[in-house]
């Protein structure tokens, strides 16, 4: 019984939504791609977008379930790209297959990345709030600068890449599905509960026994992962891998994917992501010079409007109101009062209890005090 | 010798703009991001004054002036609604404010940098060193500022209401303290602040780009951290010295293309060492 409980529980939609929806994304360009009807410039989109979703997704890990802001995440995008190309490069002379080699090179970038979101997650141990936001930040700043003067990595002129030959968007999106299976199931785990519970009050999390300091080095750590894994998908189209690319700009606009999907919600992450860098690909083109800084003023309006609407505690009986998931669940009319799951007499308990007492009172026996006499009835009951 | 002098008017540009950080953080509770951004707007202030009347005090006047209304309209208008709500909203928003003014100069000026002649400063030999005029307004009026700041908040009626504001914002209401009111005013200082630290910067720096002021802005926060956030004199020790640290990196030619990664580790390294800074104090955690 509990087996079926069990397999009920983790088979709800909710959770194979995410895995649909990028299944069915890679399914159809996939097939467009045999057919011929894919232009090339769509696969480099396609690329884009599955490394804004690995971005996107694995930043809200950290933005969203564990509660603390990162601005440094172009930065591990960075260290990913450029440690896992350098590597692509040497491994080129001795491996032929490059689908191995990139496999390998996102493996490498990823656990780099992984150890500098160690290093960053120490400081983030002590720090909060806006002091971490500003560390991680500054993290960014660091790393650009390291890595434009380094020329072991071709300094300002950025890093030469090898293009990857064959179809970048298939392998970028059998990523994001390990990704989003990785991050799901870590959320739903009792590690997720835990990293929630640190999201809503620190101190009780602690209180109840869980190792913060363990969590939120844990959650940097995979973040950081995935962001190296990004940046190395990134590598293999962009070349030369230029430092100036990873800017603090960057991590807002993956910011910006986060807070238009909901803080939390791994399934807006990735529409909001697709829909971002679709725009962002769209208006490379068409906006020219001054212009572009149109795409700014948008993404910071969304991130005033929507951040303000979303958490105003004036605004609270608005966003009562028109909430999605109230429209979803019930389409009666807002004044009309349905409380009958309160309704005492629809309460389990309640009715087992009538029942219950209406089997006393059928019960013929003879020995109840009411019983001997017929002219007082038994009130009593 | 030269240096010193250098990164001493550098860091008091630093510490102008981290004084209205620092005063942001300890009464609102909240890291203003756009602060950086309003002494970009102060700049452009000034060059388009510049530009219509020709007289740098016009400008300078009409900088204050714009700088403390933005302030003022930004905080009703973003981070007002949002008192009460998690700091991570707030901090989003304020990120958001930033860009926001970043872009709507770059949409107004373009992104190219303009240059800006404020006036001919020539420089000044004390012994051996010369010292650009500039240099000596920026250290002069710089010190003027801080004292009278330190002056207000100390022995004036609504210096003393920020402080307990600052202190305990339930309690500071309970006693009758406008809170809100104490909230708009510290912006305005803080925006006014900016405004003198875009002048200083011009002076340094004569030319206006839409992003002048994001990298001194996020430079006179680690200032403010090192010094201990909330802190006014700790505020002013940090941007002095983040301004000779600075000066003398980039003084040193091995050292010169790491500046600013030197200086951010300096960060890294405080908030991991002293995490309340060299003059801060330290805050109890309550439930």
């Amino acid at each position: 019984m509990n087996l079926i409980k069990n397999i009920k529980a983790n088979t709800k939609p909710k959770y194979f939504t995410n895995y649909i929806i990028v299944a069915v994304m890679l399914a159809v360009t996939l097939t467009m791609k045999m057919t011929g009807n894919l232009a090339r410039s769509n696969a480099t989109l396609l690329a884009q977008i599955s490394y804004s979703i690995i971005l996107a997704v694995s930043l809200n890990l950290v933005v969203g379930f564990l509660g603390e802001l990162s601005l440094g995440h172009a930065g591990f995008m960075c260290v990913g790209a450029y440690l896992g190309c350098f590597v692509a490069n040497m491994l080129h002379e001795f491996i032929s297959s490059p689908l191995l080699v990139l496999i390998i090179s996102m493996v490498v970038g990823g656990v780099v990345a992984a150890v500098f979101g160690f290093i960053i997650g120490l400081p983030a141990l002590r720090l909060k709030g806006d002091y971490l936001a500003i560390v991680t930040l500054a993290f960014g700043e660091i790393v650009r600068t390291i890595f434009k003067n380094l020329k072991a990595f071709g300094g300002a002129l950025g890093l030469d890449s090898t293009r990857y030959k064959g179809n970048l968007f298939v392998v970028g999106f059998v990523v994001v599905l390990v990704t989003l299976f990785i991050i799901q199931n870590i959320v739903r785990s009792k590690h997720g509960r835990a990293i929630t519970a640190i999201r809503d009050n620190e101190i009780a999390a602690r209180a109840m026994g869980i190792n913060v300091t363990y969590y939120k080095l844990f959650v940097f750590v995979v973040a950081a992962f995935f962001a190296g894994v990004a940046g190395v998908i990134y590598g293999h189209f962009a070349t030369p891998v230029l430092y100036s690319f990873f800017s603090y700009n960057y991590s807002i606009e993956i910011l910006v994917m986060v807070v238009l999907g909901g803080m939390g919600n791994i399934t807006g992450s990735i529409i909001a992501a697709t829909a971002i860098t679709f725009i962002n690909f769209q208006l490379q083109t068409r906006l020219s010079g001054d212009l572009a800084a149109l795409k700014f003023l948008v993404y910071a309006l969304i991130l005033i409007v929507v951040v303000i609407f979303n958490n105003a505690p004036a605004l609270s009986a608005v966003r009562e109101k028109f909430s999605i998931r109230r429209f979803l669940k019930s389409k009666r009319h807002p004044s009309e009062v349905h409380d009958d799951e309160a309704a005492w007499d629809r309460v389990p308990t309640k009715i087992r209890m009538d029942e219950v007492l209406s089997v006393d009172v059928i019960v013929d026996d003879p020995y109840t005090p009411d019983k001997k006499d017929p002219t007082t009835k038994g009130g009593s009951n | 010798m030269t240096t010193f002098i250098d990164g001493l008017s550098l860091g008091s540009i630093y510490a102008l703009i981290a004084l209205g950080y620092t005063m942001v953080y300890g009464i609102a509770k909240m890291l203003n991001f756009a602060h950086g951004d309003v002494i970009m707007v102060g700049a452009y202030a000034i060059f388009s004054t510049l530009a219509v009347t020709g007289h740098p005090l016009v400008g300078v006047l009409v900088a204050v002036v714009i700088c403390t209304v933005l302030g003022v309209v930004m905080e009703k208008l973003a981070y007002k609604p949002l008192r009460g709500a998690s700091p991570l909203a707030v901090l989003i928003t304020a990120i958001g404010v930033s860009y926001l003014l970043q872009s709507i100069a770059q949409l107004i000026y373009g992104s190219k940098s303009r240059a800006i002649t404020l006036g001919n400063f020539e420089s000044i030999k004390i012994g051996s060193v010369s010292i650009s005029s500039a240099t000596i307004i920026t250290l002069a009026v710089g010190a003027v500022i801080m004292v009278t700041l330190t002056l207000f908040v100390k022995y004036t009626k609504v210096g003393r209401a920020m402080i307990a504001v600052s202190e305990d914002r339930g309690a500071a209401a309970l006693m009758g303290i406008n809170v809100n009111f104490i909230i708009t005013i510290t912006f305005a200082i803080g925006c006014c602040l900016a405004a003198a630290a875009g002048l200083f910067y011009l002076l340094q720096i004569p030319s206006v780009t839409p992003t002048l002021g994001s990298m001194p802005g996020i430079k006179a926060f680690t200032a403010a951290v090192i010094g201990g956030i909330g802190s006014i004199p700790g505020a002013m020790l940090g941007g002095i010295l983040l301004g000779v640290i600075e000066k003398i990196c980039l003084s040193i030619p091995v050292l010169a293309p790491y500046t600013t990664a030197i200086e951010f580790s300096l960060l890294i390294v405080i908030l991991l060492v002293k995490p309340i800074g060299l003059l801060g104090k330290k805050r109890r955690e309550k439930v």
